[in-house]
């Protein structure tokens, strides 16, 4: 089955900026923060990103230097979201129309540019293991990041005791806080990993996906990661295929413009968002299964 | 003597109205910052960026084009947000007032005088009727109104995108993605002789005066208000949630949808993809800043109407990207909600008292 192939390829890459953003926004919801800025810090993550390599910075320096911007502009939303309890939907809101602006404000210089493409030595030796190397050859090793960071955030949500004190902070910061443990503390911590993984998301989009930079890149893909939260039932397991749905709609949307030449390319386009909506239709009509999963603590406040 | 931190015994309300101050006084200090930082002077700068769009009677009509959606949706808004109802999707329900607006002003142009009033009718319930697909979902889906509404903003965006490269496309346009000019008859009336601004911001103070009204002073705005405050001493009182919801949603969303058209017949005269600037969002902030009061809303969208046409000229006279704008707008909402805290935190000195017998034994 030689087709499928650059289909799986493409499906694989679409979804990845997803499953950064995604973990960053579950990894912060579990610890009972609700961040609506997802999508202002992967635009400010995608030009910082895409910035560093017009200035000659390799992949891994750009991918930092995003994470590092993401972090940066999520300390603003923990100080007033923790620190101040200001409400947290309000205070997302501020981040996306701020980090928005941001982006094209700092961006403006690079609309239009374009990135030359430049597998990465590791990619090409990637290539040559036998067997997975057709795959891996062809995907960028921010994509493999991507899967230990899924790894990670697994392994600390389920096995490490750090990560069991994250999840009693989002259910219950009172007895956490009881037991002795820095609520605020843990709370800026997840929400400051939540814009790292939104920022590396971002610079994903700008560096390898389109290799370019022009407004609107972003497309709502912030929005779509926090619902994926939601899909997920704020279970890493479940994120992750799902951001992988997700990338394969996109891609069979693009496949689906070729093949169904009648049907109009901006109903298409609108596939993605479509999905979204009928998923969380799906996920939330069961009331009481979704109350089951939410962190308890999610978008409350809490002051000792 | 220190000093603690410690809740009021009740919210304050003058803290509550000196907070957008507080916070346009400290987004004034960061675009100083920001201008130093690009080689200006900064004072001479800001006065520059916030009087030159004034200066003439010109510019404070564009102030009041601008400001009139503004004001229109950002009520709206605030109806719903009072009643706990986040509709993020005003941008999206802007974009329908378009589209049905500017399908009857296409379809029935010349064919009197009754079309443009039929076009800002049309237009609030294209809103009305984009707003209520997550207000149904939400009601009798309990999906989150936030992320719908939000997703129906792309979808909008991409329907619109559709008519106007499609089947609305100006065939004497050279092949712009632009629709052909409205009929004058579609358009709206300039109320300010010399200027553009029209007739909607006669219509934004007015819907401003009805929510005023219908919130502070009606059974049914008491019932919104409480389900937004206390949603539980709501259920117990037997105020129905659901009908909140669809209020809350309904009003912004016909809100939206009038503004809308005020686009299409007001400054383009013409329907373009990009039809709105962006007043779905700023309109979010517009409701926060004027305290989700309609008496609030009006200073606050005239004062972010500034910061945008300040930021289209600082293109213009000072050659900065006019996304500055934008980027003020968010460092206000951000400010905003900090200085918030104070009206249900204070800081009080205090005094070196003895400390109580107990501690010292």
């Amino acid at each position: 089955m030689p087709d499928l192939l650059p289909i799986l390829v493409a499906a694989l890459v679409a979804g990845t900026p997803l499953v950064y953003a995604a973990l960053g926004e579950l990894v912060a919801e579990r610890a009972g923060v609700i961040n609506l800025g997802v999508e202002g810090m992967m635009v400010v993550g995608a030009v910082v990103g895409f910035a560093a390599m017009m200035g000659g910075a390799g992949w891994p320096a750009a991918a930092l230097a995003a994470a590092a911007a993401g972090a940066a502009l999520a300390l603003p939303f923990a100080a007033l979201a923790v620190s101040l309890g200001a409400n947290q939907i309000a205070a997302g809101l501020a981040l996306t129309i701020f980090g928005t602006s941001l982006g094209s404000y700092i961006g403006k210089p690079y609309v239009g540019m374009a990135l030359a493409p430049a597998p990465s030595a590791l990619q090409q030796a990637a290539g040559q293991i036998p067997g997975l190397g057709v795959v891996l050859g062809q995907l960028h090793p921010l994509v493999w990041l991507s899967w230990a960071v899924f790894g990670g955030v697994w392994w600390f949500l389920y096995r490490a005791r750090a990560g069991l004190v994250l999840r009693a902070v989002g259910e219950s910061p009172a007895s956490a806080w009881a037991i002795g443990h820095p609520v605020g503390r843990i709370r800026y911590a997840a929400v400051l990993f939540g814009g790292a993984m939104a920022g590396l998301a971002g610079a994903f989009v700008s560096v390898v996906y389109t290799a370019l930079w022009t407004e609107g890149l972003i497309a709502g893909r912030g929005w779509i990661a926090v619902a994926l939260v939601v899909f997920a039932t704020w279970r890493p397991g479940r994120c992750f295929a799902g951001a992988y749905l997700f990338g394969g709609a996109t891609i069979a949307q693009l496949f689906g413009q070729t093949a169904l030449a009648a049907v109009p390319s901006e109903l298409m386009s609108a596939l993605p968002y479509l999905a979204t909506v009928v998923v969380l239709v799906v996920i939330s009509r069961d009331e009481a299964r979704l109350r089951l999963h939410v962190p308890a603590s999610l978008g409350k406040p809490f002051s000792a | 003597m220190p000093l603690r931190i410690e809740r009021r015994p009740r919210p304050s309300r003058a803290m509550s109205w000196a907070s957008p101050l507080i916070a346009a006084a400290l987004t004034a200090a960061v675009a100083m910052i920001l201008f130093a930082l690009d080689g200006r002077e900064p004072v001479s700068t800001l006065w520059i960026f916030l009087t030159t769009p004034l200066a003439d009677l010109y510019g404070f009509g564009e102030l009041l084009l601008k400001a009139a959606p503004l004001i229109l949706i950002g009520v709206g808004l605030a109806i719903g947000f009072r009643a706990g109802v986040w509709n993020i999707g005003a941008e999206g329900q802007l974009v329908l007032g378009v589209i049905f607006g500017g399908w009857l002003a296409l379809e029935f142009g010349g064919a009197g005088p009754w079309v443009m009033p039929a076009m800002l009718l049309a237009g609030g319930i294209g809103g009305a009727l984009w707003a209520a697909v997550p207000a149904l979902l939400r009601t009798r889906f309990n999906a989150s109104e936030i992320l719908t509404s939000l997703m129906l903003n792309y979808c909008a965006q991409l329907w619109l995108a559709y008519l106007v490269f499609g089947p609305w496309r100006d065939p004497a346009g050279f092949n712009f993605p632009q629709s052909a000019p409205l009929h004058p008859d579609a358009l709206l009336p300039i109320v300010i002789e010399n200027t553009r601004a029209n007739i909607e911001i006669v219509i934004a103070v007015a819907a401003a005066l009805v929510a005023w009204i219908f919130i502070e002073r009606t059974h049914l705005g008491f019932q919104l208000r409480v389900t937004g405050a206390a949603p539980g001493a709501a259920r117990y009182a037997g105020f129905p949630v659901r009908r909140a919801v669809w209020i809350g949603m309904l009003t912004g969303g016909f809100a939206a949808g009038v503004a809308g058209v005020g686009e299409i017949a007001g400054p383009l005269g013409q329907i373009f993809p990009t039809a709105s600037a962006g007043y779905g969002y700023a309109a979010i902030i517009v409701a926060f800043l004027g305290r989700l009061h309609p008496a609030g809303i009006v200073p606050a969208g005239l004062l972010l109407a500034l910061l945008a046409i300040a930021g289209d000229y600082a293109q213009m006279m000072l050659g900065m990207p006019s996304s500055i704008g934008g980027l003020f707008q968010g460092t206000l909402l951000f400010f905003l909600l900090a200085a918030d805290v104070l009206t249900t935190w204070r800081i009080r000195r205090v005094e070196d008292a003895p400390l109580p017998a107990t501690e010292a034994a």
